[in-house]
């Protein structure tokens, strides 16, 4: 695939590719500088695979003063970087370029303080997602936002995109849950932004920083908000005869006045690739199926889990099945939480993000559907129903460069429509390359302008994770080359 | 006196601004004016206020979301919420008894530019964690939007909640969207009696360290107890520590019990019905106990395990009545009325402890004064005046207010 356009790569750096990776191994020692073929190579893409680039030279620094020093270097001698966590960005947020070292936080993965009487964790972010409930959770606490891809991703990538996950309907995303940061700017200093304490001072910089998709520094140390561990939690699966009923099913449940901590949608396809893959007791025989997770005690829970049942009966349900137990809960959210990558495994796919209000549901599904057999190609759809983030998985051939561009597009159209609707590009994975040149679907060029003004403010020269978020024209600053034109997918 | 100007469009603030811009004429902006007196006093020849920027434009209840403009009063968007069964879940605290004003007058904007959050945030998030939209006008006099009106939004910066808190020095909001959450069936709230402050807070954060999803705790000094009206408590001579359970009833019943339970140590509490909780939490985010006087009030945002040290470090050098909120992490400080409204000693303390603090209670002569937000760090001085000049290059929305030079 390659309707994205990447800019051509510096020649004058590329040319100074031997120098630069000396430097680098004088400033941050040479177990930290991958520079080999081999070495780089795993570092040529991430969890958007269609997209490949062998990065300059690749640094993985241990310390915050390493990360700085290495900036430091960069910013002076005009080389641009590449942050990256885990590389499980979905939309290219993490793609390398030939002319830019990529600097990885991997190795930096420590639990710095726990403190389970203010709530509070500091870490290191190349740790995992599910590494920081790891730390707290024998004290009973938890960190909220859970990405599926949580056993790999890092807290720097979450800060990053502003990961959410399937319960963030009631603990937010990463922004709700970040108090205070320690972040590298592109020249090379060092800033604390936020504490212990429950709100920062002055502008809310925390905001800015947090989504800012790793274009505005590099953070290495976070400060997160842990909870407490509610006493049980129990979901139910409810099968619906077709979509709309699902969705109907969803609006009444909020209206109702209970907030679940979680209402996951999965569509037949997703249902039969997840129920193969974990055998969690999924109904085969329904359109839609929702998870509805709630929390409590034992007698909480069957309160509610009731309560949801009888209003889930209003609608006509196909099935309606509670959790016998914490090892059938185990295997649903195992079902869930690996649907992409069991449907990776059936054909290849792209992975949309946009979110839609969710009155719109209903129709927006349909024209998804429809949008994609234009194309002539299969969709399944898994996502966060509560919130109206969808997750259309778009499947296709990734050898048959055809199949591939025509997915490409039915993935423009899809984002579009949930525009279109009253919704958004995306909704937790980012913009990164893929949606760059549909910025303009959802912003004008004043909003634009109104962002890119930040990110010149945090990095003049734009050396921080180039060519991504923003259209490559209309940029405040000249390219280092002059801009291709953006080749949007029409 | 200042001109007042009234836009009731975007089109026409930005018209005012371009104006204003063109003549480097700077602005006050307000939207009821019932912070005003909070910052330093801003020296404008003209007021924009967003009070004609009035009316609900969207709600969704199915949805938890609603759209308002900028001007429309707190009252008016929560009795829209009442009549469908929700609330602003983050209950934005009403500043105007505490500064001399007429209470439920503050605009839904102005809870947004401020961050305004009571005591539910501990639980629930801030004023900010519920935003998730933005349109408004820059000191450049260009309309801009971002977010939208979905819960879950990650296209591009952030720069919704990025405006929160920045009390109109970057932007003025027209219209906010932000989330809100159905009423609980039930409340109730359990009280405990005469605990010194650092025992207060222990037990505050014991309770938010267990499961059941404690919305509220505040600990009230003697004298800020003393002004409680809510009956039973009305009346009270020792200090107060109050927690809250909120959902449906069952559930409240199971976890009242539950917490007194878990805090026997502390003593058998007083335990609150749902009217009486309603009326306590309702003086709290009234301010009830620091109404409006002479006295200097203090707002300071630190962490739960430095609070009643940072408090006692005070009492040394001046007589303190102190509202703990958010676990010990929020404290509102009252002190007599003094020359540089104590500023010194207490950011000194401060600065020891972790955190921030602002003056919200003083003349206006003090307030010229003393530094009323907290002194940043020079790297983030720096950050300041860049965003400032990102949004309103030619300084002319509340110059001064938050930060003498900007």
């Amino acid at each position: 695939m390659s309707s994205i356009a990447l800019p051509d790569p510096e020649l004058s750096v590329l040319d100074r590719r031997e120098a630069i990776v000396k430097d680098l191994v004088a400033i941050a020692g040479v177990g930290a500088v991958i520079a080999d073929d081999d070495g780089r190579r795993a570092y040529e893409t991430d969890a958007f695979t269609a997209y490949k680039r062998m990065p300059l030279a690749v640094v993985l620094p241990e310390t915050t003063e390493s990360v700085a020093a290495v900036l430091g270097y960069c910013h002076a001698n005009g080389i641009k970087v590449v942050p990256r966590g885990a590389g499980t960005s979905l939309c290219g947020g993490a793609l390398p370029a030939e002319d830019a070292v990529v600097i990885g936080v991997s190795r930096m993965n420590k639990v710095l303080e726990v403190d389970t009487v203010a709530r509070f964790a500091r870490v290191q972010t190349g740790i995992t997602n599910l590494a920081i409930s790891a730390a707290v959770g024998p004290s009973g606490f938890f960190y909220a936002p859970d990405p599926s891809s949580q056993l790999a991703c890092t807290l720097a990538g979450n800060i990053a995109m502003n990961s959410g996950g399937a319960h963030c309907l009631k603990y937010g995303v990463t922004t709700n849950n970040v108090l205070g940061v320690k972040m590298v700017m592109m020249d090379g200093s060092i800033v604390e932004i936020g504490g212990e304490h429950l709100d920062a001072e002055g502008y809310d910089f925390l905001a800015l920083i947090i989504g800012s998709e790793g274009q505005l520094g590099i953070v290495t140390e976070a400060t997160v908000r842990i909870l407490r561990q509610a006493e049980g939690a129990r979901p139910m699966l409810i099968g619906f005869e077709s979509t709309a009923k699902a969705s109907i099913c969803v609006s009444r449940i909020i209206a109702s006045g209970i907030v679940p901590v979680a209402i996951e949608f999965m569509d037949r396809p997703a249902i039969e690739v997840c129920e193969a893959f974990a055998k969690a007791g999924y109904p085969l025989d329904v359109e839609a199926l929702l998870i509805v997770e709630v929390e409590g005690s034992e007698e909480e829970i069957a309160d509610r889990l009731a309560y949801i049942a009888g209003l889930a009966q209003e609608v006509g349900p196909s099935s309606l099945v509670i959790s016998a137990d914490d090892a059938q809960s185990a295997k649903i959210w195992k079902g869930r939480k690996s649907a992409f990558g069991a449907i990776g495994r059936k054909a290849d796919y792209l992975c949309m993000d946009g979110t839609i209000p969710l009155s719109q549901l209903t129709y927006v599904l349909e024209e998804i559907s429809n949008i994609c057999k234009r194309y002539g190609l299969g969709v399944a759809n898994v996502f966060h129903a509560g919130d109206g983030n969808l997750h259309p998985l778009i499947m296709y051939d990734a050898n048959d460069p055809r199949q591939a561009e025509r997915a490409e597009q039915a993935g423009a159209d899809i984002l579009r429509l949930c525009v279109a609707a009253g919704g958004c590009l995306t909704g937790e994975h980012g913009v990164g390359i893929e949606k760059r040149d549909l910025m303009r679907v959802q912003f004008s060029d004043m909003d634009l302008a109104q962002q890119m003004r930040i990110k010149s403010l945090f990095d003049e020269r734009w050396l921080l994770n180039p060519a991504k978020v923003f259209p490559l024209d209309g940029r405040p600053l000249p390219a280092s080359r002059p801009a291709e034109p953006a080749i949007a997918a029409e | 006196m200042s001109e007042i100007l009234k836009p009731a469009a975007d089109w026409e603030l930005k018209s005012i601004l371009a104006q204003l811009g063109e003549q480097n004429l700077p602005v006050e902006i307000v939207g009821a004016g019932t912070k005003r007196a909070i910052g330093h006093p801003v020296m404008a020849a003209a007021v924009i206020t967003t009070a004609s920027l009035r009316g609900i434009s969207l709600y969704e209840p199915t949805e938890l979301v609603m759209s308002a403009r900028a001007g429309t009063p707190v009252s008016q968007v929560e009795a829209e919420l009442a009549s469908r069964g929700q609330m602003l879940p983050f209950e934005p605290l009403d500043y105007g008894p505490a500064l001399a004003s007429r209470p439920g007058l503050q605009t839904i904007g102005a809870v947004f530019a401020t961050n305004n959050s009571g005591s539910r945030r501990i639980t629930v998030g801030s004023a900010r964690d519920h935003l998730i939209g933005v349109r408004g006008v820059n000191g450049r006099a260009e309309i801009f939007k971002s977010g939208g009106r979905v819960m879950k939004n990650v296209t591009g910066y952030d720069v919704a909640r990025g405006l929160t808190g920045s009390w109109g020095t970057l932007a003025v909001l027209t219209e906010v969207t932000f989330k809100v959450a159905p009423l609980p069936d039930d409340v109730a709230t359990i009280v405990y009696s005469g605990l010194p402050e650092d025992l207060a807070i222990e037990l505050m954060s014991l309770a938010m360290g267990t499961p059941y999803e404690v919305s509220g705790t505040v600990h009230l000094t003697p004298a800020h107890a003393a002004r409680i009206a809510t009956p039973p408590l009305a009346g009270e001579t020792t200090s107060l520590t109050a927690l809250r359970v909120e959902n449906f009833m069952k559930s409240v019943r199971y976890r009242k019990g539950r917490l007194i339970e878990t805090l026997k140590a502390y003593g058998q509490p007083v335990e609150l019905d749902l009217e009486a909780s309603l009326g306590f939490w309702g003086e709290i985010r009234r301010m009830a106990f620091a109404p409006a006087s002479d006295a200097i009030l203090w707002r300071v945002s630190t962490s739960p395990r430095k609070a009643a040290e940072l408090v006692a470090t005070l009492r040394r050098h001046m007589p303190v009545e102190a509202t703990y909120d958010w676990s010990g992490g929020l404290v509102w400080l009252e002190i007599p009325d003094c020359a540089d409204a104590g500023a010194a000693d207490i950011r000194r303390a401060v600065a020891i402890a972790g955190g921030h603090s602002t003056l919200i209670r003083a003349r206006e002569a003090v307030r010229r004064e003393v530094e009323v937000f907290q002194p940043q760090a020079p790297a983030i001085e720096k950050l300041s005046r860049g965003l400032k000049q990102a949004f309103d290059p030619r300084g002319l929305l509340n110059p001064g207010r938050m930060y003498q030079t900007m």
